[in-house]
């Protein structure tokens, strides 16, 4: 078996994705944009259609972005197939569009979103993020999306309202039975909730979101494991009582509620202090709070992390 | 029907190369770069799939040998479970190599903490017995009695490799239950025949003189 250990290629003399990807994007675009002008507005938005100029943001990482192929390729979406190479293939499983996300619970605005009103509620940022998953794999992805927090200033959250619960679309004759109880829901505390980290994603590479990544719109907390970022969000509910999330109700003595990337307290089945990156050869230590811990430690000052795992 | 010692030894190259088959595939989907985003992932998980399939093929022998009254299959069986033990070495050396890059370290906590690695480990020692007393020479040292209690590891082997595969996924455990449904059965069968061997014993008191069953046969060629 020959495995070669990756030879000294300059980052600058690597095709960038965008570039390689062209070809097909082109011919993507093109039927998009025929499907475009056939079809009234706003539904032709198709995964591959671009989301226009984005901001750039101060939070993104400066690491080369892992391949827009293998972002879209492998991941777990279980909704649509328990392997990572199945979300890419069973997208039919899932239709984004129309879509609403009803915002409710302990709100002062209770209120249902368009998709398209949600496209324009706040300026599209392109956000790159480290993604860390549980499984002890990573990547870093060009989100496009919007501050979590943008959202729930909307709606106005009360006073009593102490976490935000996600709950993912779930339809039982075309997704998956059984493994999880479905629907998919996950949570976080107010304050993680309101963080500038907290991303609600629309896209990425700069195009629609792939229906596989979580279309239309999906949750994106980089510094807590990957299946944090709940899916095709449908409902946010604001409540006083910690929810209970899908993957504590699978496994309560595996998943916590906090799930934050922590190189120092183990899956009780394998070690998370360190992690491939997809598309490299060698294992990398992973970072505490994935390589935000400047900006989001402060937050679980006092706080036992193996006990709040 | 039995097949005359040069169409078995025809059998045995054909056999030869279809065991070589996925070995080469993924060889080939590595060189390509077709196995996915995570290319290690991928080819750890599949040999070891490799490993417990070839273990249970090697398995299926004596009741396939049983209930088709084909007896030269056994001829097979040494091949089969010797191809279980390669794809078993190349798992480890996946781990070992691509996945951990011989960091010894890590690998010994590995072995020591994490449940299903413990398990697959002693599997795959278990193996390395019955690989090594797989040739002729051992066998008639050994004596066919011995040779025969030792490699009854085998059971054991199987149950250690399911084992390995259910703890290691993470929630969707259809696929481990499929290996351990034809474990079980496999296992089962052999269970089963003891228990009837015993009752016939008890009852007739005469040993089961005819029929496949009482069928002696030779498990290699002597020369």
């Amino acid at each position: 078996m020959l495995i070669r250990r990756p030879t000294d290629i300059l980052p600058s003399e690597i095709t960038v994705p965008e570039l390689y990807h062209d070809r097909r994007r082109f011919l993507a675009q093109s039927t998009a944009l025929a499907l475009a002008a056939a079809l009234p507005a706003g539904v032709a938005r198709a995964a591959g259609q671009s989301l226009g100029p984005l901001a750039k943001s101060p939070y993104s990482v400066s690491e080369t972005p892992t391949s827009y192929k293998a972002v879209t390729t492998y991941n777990n979406f279980y909704e649509l197939g328990t392997d990572k190479a199945d979300p890419a293939e069973n997208t039919t499983r899932l239709r984004p569009a129309p879509w609403t996300l009803r915002v409710e619970g302990l709100v002062n605005k209770p209120r249902t979103f368009s998709i398209e009103e949600l496209l324009k509620l706040a300026p599209l940022e392109e956000r790159i993020y480290r993604m860390r998953c549980v499984e002890g794999w990573s990547m870093v992805i060009p989100w496009v999306g919007f501050p979590l927090a943008s959202l729930l200033k909307l709606v106005e959250p009360q006073g009593s309202a102490k976490y935000v619960e996600f709950v993912s679309h779930y339809d039982k004759s075309t997704m998956t039975r059984g493994v999880l109880d479905w629907p998919y829901n996950e949570g976080l505390r107010i304050d993680e909730a309101r963080h500038p980290l907290t991303l609600l994603a629309v896209g990425l590479y700069g195009q629609v979101l792939p229906v596989q990544n979580g279309a239309p719109i999906r949750l994106v907390v980089p510094w807590k494991y990957g299946f944090k970022g709940a899916k095709s969000l449908v409902t946010l509910r604001l409540t006083e009582k910690q929810p209970i999330t899908a993957w504590m109700k699978a496994g309560p003595s595996e998943y916590g509620f906090y799930s934050n990337v922590n190189p120092e307290v183990d899956h009780p089945r394998w070690s998370q202090a360190t992690e491939r990156r997809i598309g490299e050869f060698s294992k990398r230590k992973t970072l505490m709070f994935n390589g935000y811990a400047d900006q989001v430690a402060s937050m679980y000052t006092g706080m036992d992390l193996r006990r709040f795992f | 029907m039995t097949p005359t010692n040069q169409q078995l030894g025809a059998i045995k190259t054909v056999l030869f190369v279809l065991c070589l088959l996925p070995a080469f595939l993924l060889w080939r989907g590595l060189e390509m770069d077709a196995l996915g985003a995570n290319p290690i992932e991928a080819l750890t998980r599949a040999t070891g799939e490799w490993t417990l399939r070839f273990l249970l093929i090697t398995l299926t022998v004596t009741p396939l040998r049983k209930y088709t009254g084909w007896h030269w299959l056994v001829r097979l069986r040494r091949m089969l479970g010797l191809f279980a033990f390669a794809y078993g070495v190349t798992h480890l050396l996946t781990y070992v190599w691509l996945d951990q890059f011989f960091d010894w370290q890590a690998i010994a906590k590995d072995i020591l903490k994490r449940p299903f690695i413990t398990v697959g480990f002693a599997a795959l020692v278990l193996m390395t017995p019955l690989a090594a007393t797989s040739f002729n020479a051992a066998i008639r040292r050994l004596g066919g009695r011995r040779w025969q209690a030792l490699h009854r590891a085998i059971y054991p082997i199987a149950v250690l490799g399911c084992v390995h595969f259910w703890w290691l996924v993470k929630k969707d455990i259809t696929q481990p239950l499929i290996y351990a449904a034809i474990t079980a059965t496999l296992l089962g069968l052999r269970a089963w025949w003891r228990e009837q061997e015993r009752r016939k014993q008890l009852t007739g008191g005469y040993l089961p003189a005819h029929g496949p069953t009482g069928k002696i046969i030779r498990i290699f060629q002597s020369h």
